[in-house]
């Protein structure tokens, strides 16, 4: 016997369902005897169909009305919640997924597990399993008595697979309160054309380091390479801090958990940091100066060299290839 | 930047005039800007952390530094306060020791005062509880317009005080913000997206949270590093601030640690020295991984 109700924050983009809003429904299904999800956007009708084919019985939908989805989205849940007493509440990694898990842990007053990268029930009791110390500690958390308990998950932690349902139920949320948090509101949206695949989703990453001496040598080296290799492009959380590269691009354990099949580090050192949120990719390549670089400790191919020489080479070769 | 009440003679100005040219008249409606920046003393994260085996929380015995995620959020306040035309940057921290040696990098790169909430109680702290404490800390500073904090820590990264406190103060928040400008009473945020950013505002008082690299954060000078010796830092305990022992530490905390285990290892594989072929080592591994 599961747990007898599962509830996962929904999430959209470009009208479509979240891979990680697939894969929490998946797990959901797993563990859960029943499966709903809350979502909040004015496309309800649309993701039904999805959601309910990888578990979902319910959507219960909210619009966003101009407000951020993390304040409407607890603000719905937290009524919900209320109404029908879900045992667990999974949240995605994400900015919105965070905003909400966050907000509605204060109106419920329950603790949350985040940066979740297994669960597991026993009875009652459910835990979270996170990778600390750059991943090479792994910890378990079992959530107390009080439900329901709040957990977000990272992408990628589980594999998202139909169930073959029909098209949830949508249910309209209303009467939603949101206090002040109401007032903020989303005044425009400004998309940054992405070329290539997404960060989470690309086959091949390609990400740079302090190694490679300055920002202006991102796009020649770090974007030029994935490119050539149809890939994403990403950066160690120190170029991020220096302001080299947006934050979107970062992969560590504050950034994106990302795993490829080839994963390709430029003058990265390897800080745990930086370490946990690549660790798990199929294949990893590392160039760098410093033969003792922890990276190369972890490093399928590494080359002992300078970024600046080898990677142009590397470039050339597969552009003459192609 | 106060509230409006507080000043409602003040004429009001369109939002968007915040640039150069247009703020010829800023002096008629600058006002001072009371902001807390939520930081965090860390040990230093390029030491390898360690689990107390016993009590199952981060060993925090050495010296602990300012956790570089919140110099942004410092520098961001310094900034916000300057183009205000005044008003006081307050921090506020949490620790289970008396610890200040982070707080003092803050207060050198210009911080006014901080306010320390330290008690051995704290240990095993969750998230939610750390908000409770902020928010009760937030109060006592009194008069705020503006909480800024970083995204997460770096070595905890839970990441949701800030969407916690600005629920507990019943305060809009906006997190993931990567450029902030304050304008007569309302704060401008571009709010990091999955796809790009959104463009978010509310009204003051608000909590926002800033990613990295928003802003460089100085080095403290010389002279601020001698002034923030002498710089108010407010030592509570959790009683002061209404906390009760058990509302506290891991007897608060809805969640307890089960198990601890060491990942399993990913092993090296070959590692070459680039005597200018290199290359073609790596072009033929990508090729046998069909990835070329």
């Amino acid at each position: 016997m599961g747990i007898p109700k599962v509830w996962v924050f929904a999430e959209a983009a470009d009208g479509e369902l979240t891979s990680a809003t697939l894969e929490l429904l998946t797990k959901a299904r797993e563990i859960g005897d029943s499966v709903e999800a809350v979502y909040v956007g004015d496309d309800a009708a649309a993701v039904a169909g999805p959601a309910g084919e990888h578990g979902a019985t319910t959507l219960y939908a909210a619009p966003t009305d101009g407000m951020l989805i993390g304040a409407v989205g607890a603000a719905a849940l937290a009524k919900l919640v209320a109404e029908h007493s879900p045992d667990l509440v999974l949240f995605a990694q994400s900015y919105d997924g965070r905003d909400a898990i966050a907000r509605l842990s204060a109106k419920l007053d329950r603790t949350v597990l985040t940066n979740g990268a297994s669960i597991a029930v026993d009875g009652d009791t459910v835990t979270v399993g996170t990778a600390i110390f750059g991943g090479n500690t792994l910890v378990d958390t079992a959530f107390g008595a009080d439900k329901p308990g709040l957990a977000a998950f990272r992408p990628k932690s589980f594999a998202a697979e139909p169930s073959g349902g029909a098209a949830a139920q949508v249910v309209a949320v209303e009467g939603i309160d949101l206090g002040r948090a109401g007032e903020a509101k989303v005044l425009e949206h400004h998309v940054e054309e992405l070329e290539g695949p997404k960060l989470e989703d690309a086959t091949v990453v390609v990400s740079g380091g302090r190694g490679i001496g300055a920002a202006e040598n991102y796009e020649p080296l770090v974007e030029e390479l994935a490119k050539a290799l149809k890939g994403a492009s990403g950066a160690s959380r120190a170029i991020v801090d220096a302001g080299w590269v947006p934050y979107s691009k970062q992969v560590g354990q504050t950034g994106k958990i990302v795993k490829p099949k080839v994963y390709i580090a430029l003058g990265i050192s390897g800080a745990t940091q930086h370490m946990v949120g690549m660790k798990s990719s199929d294949n990893i390549i590392a160039v760098n100066k410093d033969p003792e670089a922890p990276i190369f400790s972890v490093a399928d191919l590494g080359v002992v060299g300078d970024v600046h020489k080898v990677v142009p080479k590397i470039i050339e070769a597969i552009k003459s290839r192609s | 930047m106060a509230r409006t009440d507080k000043n409602p003679a003040r004429p009001q100005f369109p939002s968007t005039s915040t640039t150069g040219a247009e703020r010829l008249h800023e002096d008629e409606w600058s006002d001072s800007m009371n902001i807390v920046v939520c930081v965090k003393q860390i040990p230093d994260p390029a030491v390898p952390g360690e689990l107390d085996p016993e009590t199952k929380t981060l060993k925090r015995e050495g010296k602990l530094i300012l956790d570089e995620s919140d110099s942004y959020g410092v520098e961001m306040a310094l900034q916000l306060a300057d183009t205000a035309g005044g008003g006081d940057v307050t921090l506020v921290s949490l620790a289970p020791n008396d610890e200040v040696s982070g707080l003092r990098t803050a207060l050198a790169m210009g911080a006014a005062k901080a306010v320390l909430v330290s008690d051995p109680e704290f240990l095993g702290t969750d998230a939610l509880t750390t908000s409770k404490v902020i928010a009760k800390a937030v109060e006592r500073v009194g008069d705020v317009d503006l909480v800024l904090t970083a995204t997460e820590s770096t070595d905890g990264y839970t990441g949701t005080i800030p969407a916690q406190v600005g629920e507990l103060l019943g305060w809009p928040s906006l997190t993931f913000a990567k450029e902030v400008e304050i304008t007569d009473g309302t704060v401008k945020v571009q709010r990091q997206t999955e796809a790009g950013y959104d463009v978010v505002e509310a009204s003051l008082p608000a909590v926002v949270s800033v990613t990295a690299g928003v802003v460089e954060p100085r080095y403290p000078s010389f002279k601020g590093i001698m002034a923030a010796k002498s710089k108010p830092v407010d030592t509570l305990a959790a009683t002061d601030i209404g906390f009760e022992a058990g509302q506290v530490g891991w007897a608060g905390a809805g969640q307890q640690i089960t198990k601890v285990e060491a990942a399993p290892e990913r092993q090296a594989g070959e590692k070459i020295e680039d005597d200018g072929d290199a290359h073609e080592r790596v072009v033929e591994f990508l090729d046998t991984l069909k990835v070329i």
